[in-house]
């Protein structure tokens, strides 16, 4: 039977107008997208990771590194819980840089003789502020929102803070001059 | 004594007459023996041609790679299944559990073994198959839409072997899985958000593996399940494959058919039980690789993707990330799907390599692409360093642009300078494109992984 044929015994059949058939076909086709567009998003809204309920600034994220005068001057400290090194500076300076390579998220080790971070997966080398000394890192290792209170050091993991550069401002110092 | 002798008949009849309601008539002589043969043929009909032209059973038209594609799918649905009660898909128990298969459970270490080399060599065949059906033109109309088919059933395959990858839970599959999903960062618009969907988080933890643990027993073996069928209706769509033929030949011709029962099934069945004996042997003398536990405060020197995608990792090593992870790979894919769509002057379906002239030129693209890549590898390791030379380009230009710049040049002066001498028509144009350039990508995807020692630098196996 040709495609013609079997319409026109269709439309003998079921003699209706033909625009408000359309109407009504076009109605359940809107509606059938839609219902899958819904379904569609209460799956994406399932499957989103769920907030840990561990925000930045609570208690649980900031980790006590110790006193002031315990991390000598141009010493980087490893802190294996909070995924971090403590970086002091020449001047006295302290940073909290991420131990994430910026290239593709590789651990990198601080080498201690070679005073340089150097990344084990495609030899991206970061500098004691975290400063690229060597590509493909795009970018300085990322910070931790550091502080001191007390003559303690302090460190917010809780948010990991990207940076385009190193800028003094982003050193932090205690309060009085160290002895 | 007469008793106990009624109860055996007894007991005999009794079987006898179980056998025989479920295997009706099946001792019951030559006759019966033949109608249940043709019961069995029937029931093979109903997915396999009736008759299929003799010309296309040549071993030398499909290399029967697309028949051991279906036959390692086979094992590894089969071998998956059986790991899927003893795995543990906690960062906590992965390992342990991994461990415990290996060295506690009667043929656990085989099993395994019989599921990595079965997913690895897939991949090598599903490959060699995507080329004979290019080479063949087999992707010409009407098979046009059955080459984008395949090629979402490649993906499929890639992110099988991927999510699986991260299953043992090793130093090896950890780190893997940390640097591909970390490319996800480069992905200029919704690449953040595709990694934390992916990893489950914003780091590669225990969300990750149930997420990868889900899509690799669930939800990838679905789509596999329903994209086999859909392949394979519309090969018979087609009216089967390409005929393997000389140029001259007409494209109608079907030549001599043959019943598929038994010419078709019987080479088919030696085929798989060649495949699944090659891939037994592989599996009693080769171990799938374990390295340490996972430590995500420790990565090893060199950390390397899967092999299969080592030549990605290379193209990241030369060009910035932006154009290395984003513009190339959407550049292959957009090249890839159009192959079928461009206008041709010819359907070249059933020729290999198009003409006699697209093997000459094909053999010389490839040879070129053999020549340049590793004199390409070697200069931009040793030699060019835009950043230095030119300072205070962006990144983006100095490592990207003016690298992809140059390769896309050089290749359109090798075009320019065979052009002339050959005329080649589109059809081969076309091909020599994808041979300069699938050269290529083979030969980096080798370097990555043999030629990439500590630090990523280059040095001897
Ligand atoms: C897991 C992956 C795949 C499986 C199991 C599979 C299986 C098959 C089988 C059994 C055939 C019959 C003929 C033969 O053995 O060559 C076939 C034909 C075909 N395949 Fe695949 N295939 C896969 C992937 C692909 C890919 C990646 C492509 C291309 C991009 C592709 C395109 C085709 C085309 C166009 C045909 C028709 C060939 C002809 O008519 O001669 N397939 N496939
Ligand atoms: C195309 C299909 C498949 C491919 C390419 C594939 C690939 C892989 C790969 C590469 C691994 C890692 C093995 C290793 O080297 O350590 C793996 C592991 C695993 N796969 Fe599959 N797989 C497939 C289908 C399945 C299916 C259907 C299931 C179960 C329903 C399954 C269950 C598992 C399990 C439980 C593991 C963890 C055990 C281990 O790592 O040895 N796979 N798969
Ligand atoms: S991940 Fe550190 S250099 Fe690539």
């Amino acid at each position: 039977m040709s495609e013609k044929k079997r319409k026109k015994i269709k439309e003998e059949q079921f003699p209706q107008d033909p625009s408000r058939r359309s109407f009504l076909n076009k109605l359940w086709i809107g509606l059938g997208i839609l219902a899958l567009f819904e379904f569609a998003l209460l799956v994406m809204a399932y499957l989103r990771p769920s907030k840990t309920g561990v925000k930045s600034g609570d208690s649980e994220t900031i980790i006590e590194a110790g006193p002031v005068a315990k991390f000598h001057l141009d010493s980087v400290t490893a802190f294996i819980r909070g995924k971090f090194y403590l970086c002091r500076l020449e001047d006295g300076g302290f940073l909290a840089v991420s131990r994430k390579c910026t290239h593709l998220g590789c651990t990198v080790p601080w080498l201690d003789k070679e005073k340089r971070f150097a990344c084990p997966c495609h030899a991206s080398a970061f500098d004691i502020k975290g400063e690229v000394i060597n590509p493909p890192a795009p970018r300085p290792l990322d910070l931790y929102r550091l502080f001191i209170e007390n003559n303690m050091v302090k460190v917010d993991t809780g948010k990991r803070i990207k940076r385009s550069e190193f800028r003094a401002e982003q050193v932090v110092y205690a309060k009085k001059v160290q002895t | 004594m007469g008793k106990s002798r009624n109860g055996i008949d007894h007991q005999i009849g009794f079987i006898q007459s179980l056998f025989h309601s479920i295997f009706p008539g099946i001792l019951r002589g030559v006759k019966d023996q033949e109608r249940y043969r043709r019961y069995l043929n029937t029931f093979i009909l109903h997915f396999r041609p009736r008759n299929v032209p003799s010309r296309t059973l040549r071993f030398t038209l499909t290399w029967g790679l697309g028949g051991m594609a279906v036959v390692l799918i086979l094992m590894l649905f089969g071998t998956g299944v059986l790991l899927k009660f003893a795995y543990h898909p906690f960062p906590d128990k992965a390992y342990e559990s991994i461990l415990h298969l290996q060295h506690d459970i009667q043929f656990g270490q085989l099993i395994r073994n019989i599921h990595h080399w079965s997913a690895n060599i897939l991949l090598v065949v599903v490959f060699l198959h995507f080329l004979r059906v290019f080479f063949t033109g087999a992707f010409h109309p009407p098979r046009q839409f059955n080459w984008i088919i395949g090629l979402s059933f490649f993906l499929t395959v890639l992110l099988s072997n991927f999510t699986g990858y991260l299953l043992p839970w090793d130093q090896l599959s950890f780190w893997a899985i940390t640097i591909c999903t970390g490319m996800f960062d480069y992905i200029p618009g919704a690449g953040l958000w595709l990694q934390k969907m992916i990893r489950g988080g914003a780091e590669v933890g225990p969300s990750t593996l149930t997420n990868f643990y889900a899509i690799h027993t669930v939800i990838l073996p679905a789509v596999i399940i329903l994209f086999m069928p859909f392949h394979f209706w519309r090969v018979r769509k087609a009216g089967g494959l390409v005929i393997p033929r000389t140029p001259e030949e007409d494209n109608e011709t079907r030549g001599e058919m043959v019943p598929s029962i038994p010419n078709l099934i019987v080479r088919e069945i030696a085929l798989a039980l060649i495949l699944i004996a090659f891939i037994l042997v592989i599996s009693v003398f080769f171990n799938a690789p374990l390295e340490s536990k996972a430590n995500p405060g420790l990565s090893p020197n060199p950390t390397k993707a899967p092999w299969y995608f080592l030549g990605f990792q290379e193209i990241l090593l030369h060009f910035s990330p932006l154009i290395a992870l984003f513009f190339i790979p959407v550049l292959m894919i957009i090249a890839l799907v159009s192959i079928p769509y461009m206008h041709y002057p010819s359907n070249t379906a059933g020729v290999w390599f198009a003409s006699s002239k697209g093997r000459r030129m094909a053999i010389g693209a490839t040879a070129a692409a053999l020549i340049a890549t590793p004199i390409g590898i070697l200069l931009d390791e040793y030699v060019v360093d835009f950043a230095v030379w030119i300072p205070g380009l962006s990144p983006v230009i100095s490592q990207g642009l003016i690298p992809l710049g140059i390769v896309l040049v050089g290749f359109y002066g090798f075009y320019l300078l065979l052009k002339p001498r050959y005329h080649a028509n589109k059809n081969e144009t076309v091909q020599v494109v994808f041979c300069f350039f699938l050269t290529a990508f083979i030969i980096l995807t080798i370097t990555g992984i043999w030629f990439r020692g500590s630090g990523m630098r280059l040095s001897w196996p």
